[in-house]
């Protein structure tokens, strides 16, 4: 084989190799987290249907208000030899570009209206769970099921000082996670017991302030198990940036074994 | 006479920066009594700066004005400043108003489980029940009875409206040069002013002994004192200005077509005035 | 002027004397352009201070992990670089160019009230002074976020009185320096300077004046209830005792809205001269340019709440806050509209402060869209408390406020010290700015929606990369202001001598007069024509 050729096959064949390994190194990476998650529940769906459409409505407004501008400094440039037209008023168009971005608003507005309604109707649901912020940690109260416990970082001092290699999970891991079954209207309540906290699960589509002195009312209904984390999203001191929050969604069977496995660790260690 | 072809920009002054000074030490020095590092002794220099500077920044202001330096335009600017500031002071009360309104329609109401909010009054507060004047639903500062609008309030509305219409009287007189009415009309609007004081005093005293309403008695306290507080410190401020303007007024200061001091006097008092009476109706009556 | 009257009053006689040597002249100063400068400088001092510690978020933040700073001092960088940066390097600045441009663009001899002008200008070291101070105190300074919310605020240690009292301070010095525009644009306008001939940089102060007057005294009672809840035991934001701590959200948010506009309203005026002068044509639709300025102020009163979507504001709140907010869209779009329609069919150079207003209207536009997306209350149930906030309302601040006053400076150095800037640095300054600004904040948006919290010290490893990116950023845009720095420095020390009109296109009363501007412009008030109305 010729010397080129082999040169050539070799560095084909190393540019692939780097391409995949790089591709693999930005999937895990975070490179590629660039937008909000489509969530598991059919509010944060229709949420992030929302944002989208915002968005992209602003890219466009954006995509032609700055299309001219740049046509103008292009175009109507003094190097260019143009003399400056002296026109400075026009009613109708003043008028057009204030009507035009109304109906767009209001284009927003309706989709937005609907999905704040749907969020904040509590009504119908089948259990309720009671949150609770302290500074630094989450309780939580199944107020049908009779369990209560407190949620706390579990990530190692050692990780966050950078003496030992941080987990994947790193400081979004606790030690005892939510618990809660999927296809069901589930009511959480949020409140705090010293300074304002928020909990956010972005997975969930929302996140609600818990305040001391009053209790606010959510609801959700998560369609797919699994593991998701969130955040208190409220700055409430020092440890804000470590009060984590993990949620284990299950299923409705998993569940009820879960409430009695944790009723009867809490009746042992009443008898005790 | 020059005045009326130029303003007047006074050059180089010494008291701006006095005056910064003042605020600052007393700044400092209330800062530093709150968290119980110093005693009074810092805030009264301060003071005492801020006091000099007052003094000397008006005894100049005064001076100039009596030596015929300032224009109609100058005596404009002073219009513009003194109604802005009082502008300004009607937001500053407006934020506490704000309190006392978002406390009795929203916060209480909610604690007590209305307007949706049955889940705080269910899990928190369940036991209570929204009457207004309320300590709110832990009761701070204990058992207490509020303030009635009959009586005191209700005579100490009529000494303002009164001083109000004194003050008026006075203007008048004024304004028809006739000076020796103007200056009794005026001190008499003083006096009223420190009567209102003294039974503002006597009725805080009657609060703490026989009421217990304090600061510390939950919203209701809270509102009462910071609402008739701040309106009573108003209330000696003006009556300082006013008495200054006497002062003046007795050394022969002002004219009936020029006297812009006493005006902005009038102002403020009328500011006062018209605070107390939307106090004693959101406080006393309401 | 008589001569006369003034011997009377100052020893040395003559009223056209120059300025009063040595600190003296600094310190007992009623000159406009005296005071103009000593708010100028004071304010890039601040931005220095305020930047720094942006540094050093941005430094802790450039990994995950703690390996600079302490969560606790952390928390107080943030609160610091916020209060600084807000009332001591854009506030003050823009005071700053009022001071020097205003009774120059209106006619007048000076400020309405010359020495209260100078009182306003010398509370701030003092209040800035104490403010810094309470890094050094016991348990150190404030660290819950320059919002302040109670509870957490007060769970501040010795500092608090001293943060609260100097917020007293500042707010003191706005409110004179409010009043003193206020008086001036309505007193000392040369005769023929009709409210609708001015420029549009005086009608944008004169409206940022009155929202000073109207919210700073209410972020005065603010501060006020939690000094007594902490002190006296009050309970505006005690549950326990009838209060609520939300209560305090709406306060301060009935302020903070309107600040921000107060932030933004005199760069739109300096935005709407610069425009003009390099496009060679006049503003488009100068009447538009004013109803829309006052709509916004207007509005600018009742959208407070969309601060606090996720506080659990009843549904029709909710509603009317989003609504309320989503309009000042269409009054900001006329500007920018406006603007762009300037720019068409002008012949347009493009000198340094030309480049920053097209960066200004570009940059501040996206900042605008972001601020739009946070309106929609559903979606900022998700966008609230991340970097999405971050990167929005820096859009509108840095490339935003900050560009347009450096824009500014850029404009009138000319004027002020009668020298030319340094075209081709300050170019260098302009672009190393431009590419720096959008590194540091545009990640900050992919971070928010991927759901980063703000005010955080650490964070959890997917967000490594573009905080590493943004970091980058900062320290390019930072170290770029040195530039700026040394770039103001060299005009006032030497350059090119200015022409009076110094730009070509450039129209207005302030072009009328020599450059450098003699220490007292207009003793006489000067004849307006066309050309020099609306700037
Ligand atoms: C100069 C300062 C400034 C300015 C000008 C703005 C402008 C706007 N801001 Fe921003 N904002 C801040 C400073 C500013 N903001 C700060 C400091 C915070 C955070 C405070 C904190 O929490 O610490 C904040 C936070 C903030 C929030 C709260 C987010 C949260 O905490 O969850 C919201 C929510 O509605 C918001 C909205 C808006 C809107 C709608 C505008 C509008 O004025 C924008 C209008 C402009 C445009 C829309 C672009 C131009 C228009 C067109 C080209 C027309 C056509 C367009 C359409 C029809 C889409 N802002
Ligand atoms: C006008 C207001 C303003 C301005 C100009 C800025 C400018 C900057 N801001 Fe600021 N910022 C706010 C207002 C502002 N900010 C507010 C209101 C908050 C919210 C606070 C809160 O949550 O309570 C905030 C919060 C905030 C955060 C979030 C902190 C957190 O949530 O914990 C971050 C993080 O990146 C940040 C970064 C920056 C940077 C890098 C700049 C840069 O533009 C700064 C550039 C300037 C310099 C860097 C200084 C000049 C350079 C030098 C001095 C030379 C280099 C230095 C040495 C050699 C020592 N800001
Ligand atoms: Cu709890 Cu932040
Ligand atoms: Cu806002």
């Amino acid at each position: 084989m010729h010397i080129k050729c082999l040169a050539r096959f070799c560095a084909v064949l190393t540019s692939g190799v780097l391409l995949l390994w790089s591709m693999a190194a930005v999937a895990e990476s975070g490179w590629l987290q660039l937008n909000m998650p489509r969530g598991v529940t059919a509010v944060s769906r229709e949420v992030y249907d929302l944002h989208m459409l915002i968005l992209w409505i602003c890219v466009v407004i954006g995509v032609l208000v700055f299309g001219v501008m740049f046509y103008s400094m292009y175009f109507h440039r003094k190097s260019r030899g143009v003399k400056p037209a002296q026109f400075h008023e026009s009613t109708k168009v003043e008028v057009v570009w204030t009507l035009v971005p109304l109906f767009i608003l209001v284009g927003m507005a309706v989709p937005a209206t609907k999905t704040l309604i749907t969020m904040e109707d509590t009504r119908d649901t089948e259990m309720t769970v009671k949150i609770t912020g302290y500074q630094w940690r989450w309780q939580y109260e199944y107020l049908d099921q009779d369990i209560s416990f407190f949620s706390t970082l579990s990530t190692p001092r050692e990780q966050i000082y950078n003496l030992a290699e941080k987990n994947t999970d790193y400081i979004l891991e606790v030690d005892n996670p939510l618990v809660l079954p999927v296809d069901t209207r589930i009511r959480l309540l949020t409140t705090s017991a010293d300074v304002i906290h928020s909990w956010w699960v972005p997975d969930l589509g929302w996140k609600r302030d818990a305040i001391p002195g009053f209790i606010n009312d959510n609801w959700t209904l998560i369609e797919e198990p699994g593991i998701y984390r969130g955040v208190c999203a409220e700055l409430c001191g020092r440890d804000h940036a470590y009060m984590p929050i993990v949620l284990h969604a299950v299923s409705k069977e998993e569940f009820a074994e879960w409430v009695q496995q944790q009723q009867q660790s809490t009746a042992i260690s009443a008898a005790h | 006479m020059s005045a009326d072809n130029g303003y007047y920009v006074p050059h180089q002054s010494i008291w701006p920066i006095v005056g910064s000074i003042g605020l600052f030490v007393t700044m400092i020095g209330l800062a530093n009594m709150l968290t119980g590092a110093w005693n009074a002794s810092v805030l009264l220099v301060g003071a005492t700066i801020l006091l000099i500077m007052i003094f000397g920044w008006f005894g100049a202001v005064i001076k100039e004005s009596e030596s015929g330096l300032y224009s109609q335009q100058v005596d404009r600017s002073f219009r513009w400043g003194m109604g802005w500031f009082i502008f300004s002071e009607i937001m500053f009360f407006a934020a506490f108003f704000g309190a006392l309104f978002y406390a009795r329609q929203f916060a209480l109401p909610w604690m007590a489980g209305d307007a949706g909010r049955l889940v705080t009054h269910e899990f928190l507060w369940p036991t209570f029940e929204y009457v207004w004047p309320s300590s709110g639903p832990a009761e701070l500062g204990g058992e207490f009875q509020p303030m009635g609008w009959w009586a005191l309030p209700t005579i100490n509305t009529l000494i303002l409206i009164t001083s109000s219409i004194t003050l008026t009287f006075s203007h008048e007189a004024m304004r028809h040069n006739q000076r020796q009415k103007h200056i009794n009309w005026l001190a008499l609007t003083i006096v009223l002013g420190l009567i209102f004081l003294g039974l503002q005093m006597y009725e805080y005293v009657y609060a703490y002994t026989e009421l217990n309403l304090r600061l510390e008695t939950g919203i209701y306290g809270s509102t009462f004192y910071m609402l008739t507080g701040f309106h009573g410190l108003h209330v000696a401020i003006g009556a300082i200005i006013l008495a200054v303007i006497l002062g003046r007024s007795l050394r022969g200061h002002f004219t009936a077509e020029r006297h812009f001091g006493f005006e902005a006097a009038v102002w403020y008092w009328h500011f006062v005035d018209v605070v107390w009476l939307f106090l004693f109706i959101c406080i006393y009556v309401l | 002027m008589a001569a006369t009257t003034h011997d009377v009053h100052d020893g040395h006689g003559e009223h056209h004397h120059g300025p009063a040597k040595g600190l003296g002249r600094w310190l007992f100063t009623t000159n406009h352009k005296d005071i103009g400068t000593l708010y100028l400088l004071f304010s890039l001092l601040m931005f220095l201070v305020g930047g720094s510690m942006a540094l050093i978020i941005r430094a802790e933040l450039f990994q995950p992990g703690l390996q600079l700073v302490d969560p606790h001092f952390f928390n107080q960088m943030t609160t610091m670089h916020a209060l600084i940066m807000v009332f001591g390097a854009v506030m003050p600045a823009f005071v700053g160019l009022a001071n020097w441009m205003l009774p120059m663009m209106v006619g007048a001899p000076d400020m309405a009230l010359p020495r209260m002008n100078n009182w306003s200008f010398w509370i701030l070291p003092f209040a800035f002074t104490m403010l810094l101070s309470t890094l050094f105190m016991p348990g150190g300074g404030p660290a819950s976020g320059w919002t302040l919310y109670p509870p957490l605020v007060l769970q501040t240690g010795d500092a608090f009185p001293f943060v609260i009292l100097a917020i007293h301070l500042m707010g003191i010095s706005s409110i004179m320096g409010a009043i003193n525009v206020i008086a001036t644009i309505f007193n000392m306008r040369a005769p023929g300077m009709t409210l609708m001939r001015m420029p549009l940089f005086v009608w944008t102060w004169l409206i940022t004046a009155f929202l000073l007057i109207a919210v700073m005294p209410v972020l005065a009672g603010a501060v006020t209830m939690l000094l007594t809840d902490r002190y006296f035991a009050t309970s505006f934001f005690n549950a326990a005792g009838g209060g609520d701590p939300v209560l305090f959200q709406h306060i301060f948010w009935f302020f903070g809205h309107p600040e921000v506009y107060i932030m933004i309203l005199p760069a739109f005026g300096v935005v709407s001269q610069i425009i003009p002068t390099f496009s060679r044509k006049p503003l488009f639709g100068y009447h538009s340019m004013v109803y829309a300025t006052a709509a916004i102020a207007f509005l600018s009163f009742i959208v407070w709440g969309h601060h606090m979507f996720t506080v659990g504001m009843p549904l029709t709140a909710e509603l009317f806050f989003m609504y309320a907010t989503m309009l000042i869209a269409v009054p900001t779009g006329v500007k920018v509209f406006n603007w762009v329609a300037t720019m068409w069919r002008g012949a347009m150079t493009f000198e340094t402060p030309m480049l920053f207003s097209i960066a200004f209207v570009i940059l501040f536009t996206i900042g605008g869209f972001s601020g739009l997306m946070l309106a929609i209350a559903p979606a900022d149930f998700q966008y609230h408390d991340t970097y999405f906030v971050v990167a929005h309302f820096h859009y509108v601040l840095v490339p935003g406020a900050v560009f347009s006053i450096m824009a500014a400076v850029y404009y009138w150095l000319p004027k002020w010290t009668g020298h030319m800037y340094n075209e081709r640095l300050s170019r260098i300054h302009f672009w190393l700015s431009v590419i720096g600004v959008n590194v540091l904040f545009f990640p900050q948006h992919f971070l928010g929606l991927a759901g980063m919290p703000r005010r955080v010290p650490d964070y959890a490893l997917q967000f490594t990369e573009w905080n590493m990116v943004s970091s980058i950023g900062a320290f390019i845009y930072g170290i770029s202001q040195l530039l700026f720095v040394y770039i103001v420095i060299q005009t006032i020390r030497a350059g090119d001598k200015a022409t009076d009109r110094v730009w070509e296109g450039a129209h207005g009363l302030e072009w009328t007069v020599p450059s450098p501007a003699p220490y007292h412009t207009f003793d006489k008030p000067p004849k307006i024509s066309t050309a020099d109305a609306h700037g």
